[in-house]
């Protein structure tokens, strides 16, 4: 089992196994356990410590400083993110603007709503430019799950985690995107800040996510605050 | 929230002296040292965040701080913070307009009820002016979406269109989002605006913390009117010597971009000081502080002076108190220009860090020119290319748009006199040089937009343009080629069908 994830809500497996003078379950109340087994239904009664998200898929491979009106051209953003059905749409224009001699095979297939790449590989600067939060919304909504990138402009890391929409990750070397290809079969291990492309064999560390992992993993900025008691559910006033 | 710490390590590791430039014989060597000041130290800015001191316990010590960190402090009620700390803020403005305000307000509905009340009607300013003078049913139906809110929120400043056949039927109307917060009063120094908007830094102009942020922040600060920022180390710019009469602050700002890269001040900010930076006008400084984002900067500031105090003079009646950065202040790392030496630049496609000469790329064929938008769209703009076109007396060889920012703007072009043009309107000078009739306000084709778009590029072409960006189909195609340059390089360029440096008709 894997040791307590480096998340701001998990509990310290320590804490998960110290004897609770008042334990709330009826069921142990009236059970005459040995100290071992009362350990153990803690455990499991306890929120087992999440594992950290893994995604395996094909990546797709950009270059450096892709700036956001490459990732969704300005055309497409009378499209409402907050909106249902045009959120669906934008996924399906995700990476519309990229030049077609560069990139030849289309990030979303045509005639598709969503793309088969699961995890996006790129340089330096991503997503800089424009302050669009429809890039992260059209990568989210096409089924990215992370980008992995050599770095990133600001408002596009803030947006990313604000939304939940995909994991911002850095590597901690540059040059990683030269040596991948598109349809490249990868995994992205978050637990152990590694990013595996088993087409070429290679590995390369990545940064952790910090913060602002358990962030994007409760859904973006108001759903985590929810989740930890930030904020009420739904504010009054 | 979000941290940065190992890109801002990697940065620091890059900036490990004071350089100073004088573009562009970087051969030049600055003999004696009396000009230089005391040389800024570098401060790394992987510092672990330092629980804030009170007052109380430090008697009269104040640490020094830049004036984007005097801002971010007094905005977080703290005596003092330092670069790499995050901060809850109270936001004084929060701007959003028609393309992403649709957005924002869903968000803010769905996380606060259907039935919340932003925080304080009288600091949301919604401005629609990105895709107004189109038949899109989606983009005019944001533009209803944005009223609706308004109404209901009986928001104070809106600046509603309604009559899309003619923009003057609508009192209300501003344009431009950054230019009409301007003109409106809303940027003041000292004070924290932020916009669903990229180039929301234009407003650091005044003086004031300015940065852009998305929907879903926005959505936040509609609800609570505060957002949680991460303090910015600062690297001054000082430009110093005499403005020659053939450059603009926007070859300032593109050799500054040229020079740190689009990535140069990525989570920084931009400090802009020095005398020629005092000599320039505030819409000027404007275009200077407009681009900041271009080289990935999170907020620019020029402090405010005597300018900046007349520019206001009538334009609010909100008391205002300006920040200063300390002497003893710490700078991420320092640059300084002779402005003196510098010569008219452009961006090459396919990057605002692309710089060229002017006049190296006079072989470079064009299409069009494009003067508009908040970054090249305002009234100096159109009185610096009527300058251009005045001296030239002669036509345009291509097709040249030009689209004011704002109603005021469009208003100027048609009313001020041109200096030396006995009397002429830029509006007069521009119909006799053979260019398109001035256009309806708004953000054009800046950056494409529906298809029907005035002057958007639909096929490939070369444009030379006032805008801020030109990465691949910004205006619209994506084999479209953008050469970012100044008003009065653009006019010169629309005079010969080349890029052309502006001294061809200045001097």
């Amino acid at each position: 089992m894997a040791a307590a994830a480096p998340s701001a809500t998990a509990v310290s497996t320590a804490a998960l196994l110290a004897p609770n003078p008042a334990p709330t379950s009826a069921f142990l109340r009236r059970t005459q356990l040995t100290r071992h087994r009362l350990h153990s239904l803690k455990c499991r009664r306890a929120a087992a410590p999440r594992r950290p998200p893994l995604f395996h898929g094909e990546c797709f491979v950009v270059g450096d400083n892709i700036d956001t009106d490459q990732i969704i051209p300005a055309e497409h953003l009378t499209l409402v993110p907050s909106k249902p059905d045009e959120y669906r749409k934008l996924g399906s224009f995700a990476f519309a603007g990229l030049p077609s001699a560069a990139y030849p095979t289309p990030f979303v297939a045509p005639g598709e709503e969503s793309s088969r790449y699961a995890v996006i590989v790129g340089g330096a600067n991503f997503g800089c430019g424009s302050s669009r939060e429809h890039a992260p919304v059209a990568l989210g909504a096409a089924g990215t799950r992370a980008v992995v990138a050599e770095g990133y402009a600001r408002i596009f890391f803030r947006n990313s985690v604000a939304t939940g929409e995909v994991y911002p990750l850095e590597l901690t070397d540059a040059g990683a995107w030269k040596e991948c290809k598109t349809g490249d079969v990868v995994t992205v291990d978050l637990g152990n800040s590694v990013f595996i492309n088993h087409t070429s064999g290679k590995e390369y560390k990545l940064k952790p996510i910090g913060d602002a992992g358990p962030v994007i993993e409760a859904g973006g900025i108001f759903a985590y605050a929810r989740k930890t008691g930030m904020i009420a559910s739904k504010a009054s006033a | 929230m979000a941290s940065s710490i190992s890109t801002a390590a990697k940065a620091s590791a890059a900036f490990a002296h004071k350089k100073e430039l004088a573009a562009p014989a970087p051969a030049q060597h600055r003999a004696g040292s009396s000009r230089r000041t005391k040389p800024c130290r570098v401060r790394a800015v992987a510092s672990p965040a330092r629980a804030p001191r009170a007052p109380s316990s430090t008697g009269s010590v104040k640490s020094a701080m830049t004036m984007t960190e005097k801002i971010l402090a007094r905005a977080s009620e703290r005596a003092a913070l330092e670069p790499g700390e995050n901060v809850w803020v109270d936001v004084d403005v929060l701007m959003t307009h028609d393309v992403c305000g649709p957005g924002t307000i869903g968000i803010f509905k769905k996380e606060f009820g259907e039935d919340a009340k932003v925080w304080d009607r009288e600091k949301v300013v919604i401005i629609p002016d990105h895709y107004i003078f189109t038949s899109d049913e989606r983009a005019n139906r944001n533009v209803d979406i944005i009223r609706d809110f308004c109404v209901e929120q009986n928001i104070k400043y809106f600046y509603d269109i309604k009559d899309l056949s003619n923009f003057k039927a609508n009192p209300d109307y501003k344009g431009v989002c950054h230019v009409a917060l301007a003109q409106e009063g809303h940027c003041r120094p000292g004070e924290v605006l932020l916009g669903t908007d990229s180039h929301t830094c234009n407003a650091g102009a005044f003086g004031q913390f300015a940065t852009g942020i998305g929907n879903t922040d926005a959505g936040f600060v509609l609800g609570t009117g505060k957002a949680l920022l991460k303090v910015p180390p600062t690297i001054r710019f000082v430009l110093d010597g005499e403005m020659p009469p053939y450059l603009l602050a926007k070859d300032l700002i593109l050799q500054i971009i040229g020079e740190i890269s689009v990535s140069g001040a990525t989570y920084k900010s931009m400090e802009f000081v020095g005398s020629t930076v005092e000599s320039l006008t505030m819409e000027e400084r404007m275009t200077l502080c407009n681009m900041v984002i271009e080289a990935g900067g999170k907020n620019g500031v020029v402090p405010a002076d005597e300018t900046t105090f007349k520019y206001l003079e009538g334009k609010t009646s909100i008391d205002y108190e300006p920040v200063y950065s300390d002497a003893q202040a710490r700078f991420f790392s320092d640059y300084r220009f002779d402005v003196s030496k510098l010569e008219p630049v452009v961006a090459k496609p396919h990057s605002p860090d692309n710089r060229a000469l002017a006049r190296e790329c006079k072989d470079v064929k064009i299409d069009r020119v494009y003067i508009g938008s908040c970054t090249g769209g305002k009234t100096e703009d159109f009185l610096a290319a009527a300058k251009v076109f005045l001296a030239s007396g002669k036509k345009v060889k291509v097709p040249t748009f030009l689209v004011p920012a704002t109603q005021k703007v469009w208003m100027d072009v048609y009313s001020l006199p041109v200096p030396g043009s006995g009397g002429k309107t830029c509006s007069q000078i521009f119909e006799e040089a053979g260019c398109d009739t001035p256009a309806s306000p708004s953000c054009g084709a800046c950056l494409g937009g529906p298809r029907d778009t005035y002057a958007r590029m639909n096929e490939p072409m070369v444009c030379v343009s006032t805008t801020n960006r030109n990465f691949p189909g910004r205006m619209g195609h994506k084999e479209g080629q953008i050469y970012l340059a100044s008003p009065y390089t653009a006019a010169a360029s629309a005079l010969t069908g080349y890029v052309t440096d502006p001294r061809d008709f200045l001097m």
